[in-house]
């Protein structure tokens, strides 16, 4: 039977609960009532209270009790409801979580989930990708999943992990992407892109729902006989360039691709390595295809424009290969 | 580490006495106390004004009873949370000045081998976590490590110190609360020395105390003349037992006042002339010494005795600080992770 990516995570959060006692779960919502997108459901029934700890609303304070029982032992898994509310515990990640080892060299083994990402009309304060503040904070990991598969194997990483880990899991992916996943335990490291779709025409360098929208690109172009490579980036810190500039060396046309907004986003910073190490290599500029630089808007006319679909990346990949 | 262990165990006036005791409580008191007035104004007063130390200097002149008398509450796996006015709870867990020293001087010898200074040290090994910048960011993370402590069955608490300032922040009040919710065994510790920097108290909250909140939490609020070293010592105890019994928090004020600046380069002239007098008379180690004194705990040769051995071990300590080298530039790119992820 095949496994959503929502059902993905819930497992991967279940089977390491069961693996190791230390293992809890903290959040709004997480109990009874199973979280807002119902990750944790059924799990208040089989761990009990003391290992899925409902709160207050108190994002911060969520981040920081998570970091307290990491320092002691133990591996939390905070949830945040919406990755937009991540900001409220900015500064107990950003300052304290990712600084702890390098300042005193204290563990501070903490996964902090966040259900990122727009297309579902939940406007400017439920759709967000916030996923560059965190990439531009040393310390931190920060994965984006874009398969059931990858989702249940990185979550189980993350959780095994010693340093701080940001989960941004796409609230659009949750019911829309399913798999078979294998019947045994199984773990996909962090730090590690995958070619996602085989191509030698155009790279198409993205994570997370784009990984979609890109393949719809390449299933278009392909009755054309453009052929595309996709190279999902799964974890964004840190980042896999050895496999980014494999697939430029062998394709030389580039596309990076993100829902998150342009300016400052992952895009930049993959493009600049590109030019500094694998300029010889390409043909035609590299590109970008992001959200533009507005917050994301709520009315469905609106949302369609602002975020990235097949059509701007045919456009896009169109104009690269008559460079 | 051994030399202060020793320092103090080697103190036949302070042998004598059992810890338990009131008076051996209050030898111990003086000699850390001490310990961390004469370290402190050699930092804020000498090394500092020679320039040895380039970063900032917090000093807690005045306020030692606060951490001390809670120090000597706790059993040494109790996890403490200083803030920066606390460097005594460092010396009862063992540190030694050397390292104190190298740490303000950013030397390898620090505790945190230069890759952070002044205060900002922690040392998991003796359950110690270090502060960061932002006031109140240990208030949850408190909350959380007790929560941890009886998840795992552990009979320890954590301790978690912070000003009056702090209060003011929103991770204060949510970590309260959360801590009051789950009710985590932890002891929440105010250092009201009445100045964040430059704000007084009137322009930092409305209420009258910082312990007038704790109902606002459903928990305990207990105020304390926190230059008492005895009473803090007292209190923090009780607090101490309740966390054990699975009660949850307190919130303890310790009503005290910033002898300094802010830090070593604030002059502190907001602060009316008359406040500095007044509160000269309540040092908190004049005050334990004549209570020493008049209790018969120890003679005041006892006393001169004890103070002269630390101001010897300090010296030593500094020039110990100042051979120990800088570390080598390579080491910045070390433990940003676990495991270096160079070349990904």
């Amino acid at each position: 039977m095949a496994t959503t990516y929502l059902e993905a995570i819930r497992e991967g959060i279940w089977e390491e609960m069961e693996r190791d006692p230390n293992v809890f779960v903290i959040g709004e919502d997480i109990g009874i009532y199973g979280g807002a997108f119902k990750i944790t459901a059924g799990m208040l029934d089989h761990f009990g209270e003391k290992r899925i700890v409902d709160t207050p609303i108190s994002e911060s304070a969520i981040v920081g009790a998570a970091i307290g029982a990491g320092m002691m032992g133990l591996r939390p898994v905070a949830e945040m409801q919406f990755a937009d509310f991540i900001t409220c515990g900015f500064d107990q990640i950003v300052n304290f979580a990712a600084k702890c080892r390098y300042r005193w060299g204290a563990s501070v083994p903490i996964v902090v989930r966040a259900p990122s990402g727009g297309g579902i009309h939940g406007g400017p304060f439920h759709s967000q990708n916030p996923e560059a503040w965190f990439v531009h904070t040393p310390g931190l990991k920060v994965i984006t999943p874009s398969t059931a598969y990858d989702a249940k194997g990185l979550v189980k990483s993350a959780i095994r992990d010693n340093d701080p880990v940001i989960f941004f899991e796409h609230k659009a992916l949750y019911r829309r992407v399913k798999e078979e996943l294998p019947q045994e335990d199984y773990t996909v490291p962090i730090g590690k892109a995958r070619v996602f779709r085989e191509g030698s025409d155009l790279s198409i360098i993205t994570y997370g729902a784009m990984v979609y929208v890109a393949e719809e690109a390449a299933t278009e172009l392909e009755k054309e006989g453009i052929s595309l490579e996709i190279v999902d980036l799964r974890t964004l810190l840190p980042i896999d360039e050895g496999t980014v500039l494999e697939s430029v060396k062998k394709t030389s046309r580039v596309i990076l691709l993100h829902e998150d907004t342009l300016t400052g986003g992952i895009g930049g910073e993959i493009a600049a390595r590109i030019g500094e190490k694998a300029f010889e290599y390409l043909d035609a500029p590299v590109m970008r295809i992001a959200a533009p630089d507005t917050p994301v808007p709520y009315s469905p006319p609106l949302e369609e424009a602002f975020l990235p679909n097949p059509q701007k990346v045919l456009e896009k990949a169109r104009q690269l290969l008559g460079y | 580490m051994a030399a202060v262990k020793s320092l103090l165990t080697g103190n036949p006036a302070i042998a004598a006495e059992e810890p338990g005791t009131e008076a051996g409580l209050a030898l111990r008191a003086f000699h850390y106390m001490t310990l961390m007035r004469e370290v402190e104004d050699r930092i804020e007063r000498k090394l500092y004004r020679q320039g040895k130390i380039l970063g900032g200097v917090y000093v807690g002149r005045g306020q030692e009873a606060i951490c001390i008398g809670a120090g000597l509450a706790v059993e040494p796996e109790d996890v403490l949370f200083p803030s920066h006015r606390d460097l005594g709870l460092y010396f009862i867990r063992g540190i030694h000045p050397r390292q104190v020293f190298a740490q303000y001087m950013g030397r390898v010898g620090g505790i945190t081998r230069g890759k952070d200074g002044n205060m900002h040290m922690g040392d998991l090994s003796l359950h110690i976590v270090a502060i960061i910048s932002a006031m109140a960011a240990s208030v949850p993370v408190a909350a959380g490590a007790a929560m941890a402590l009886r998840y795992k069955g552990s009979r320890n608490v954590a301790l978690c110190f912070f000003g009056d300032g702090a209060t003011s922040r929103g991770d204060w009040h949510e970590g309260l609360n959360l801590a009051a919710v789950q009710k985590a065994p932890v002891v929440y510790i105010c250092n009201n020395n009445q100045y964040a920097y430059s704000t007084p108290l009137s322009k930092q909250m409305r209420c009258e105390n910082v312990a007038d909140r704790a109902p606002g939490y459903g928990i305990p609020g207990h105020i304390v003349d926190g230059n008492d070293v005895l009473a803090v010592n007292a209190t923090v105890k009780r607090a101490i037992e309740h966390a054990r019994a699975g009660l949850g928090p307190s919130l303890i004020e310790c009503k005290s006042f910033r002898m300094t600046g802010h830090s070593a380069h604030d002059a502190a002239s907001y602060v009316p002339e008359h406040l500095w007098a007044e509160w000269a008379q309540k040092d908190p180690i004049l005050r334990l010494r004549s209570r020493i004194l008049a209790e018969g705990w120890a003679e005041e040769q006892d006393l001169d005795r004890i103070t002269g051995q630390i101001r010897s071990e300090v010296e030593e300590a500094v020039e110990w600080a100042e051979n120990s080298p800088y570390p080598d530039p390579s080491e910045v790119l070390n433990n940003v992770y676990e495991q270096s992820i160079e070349g990904k």
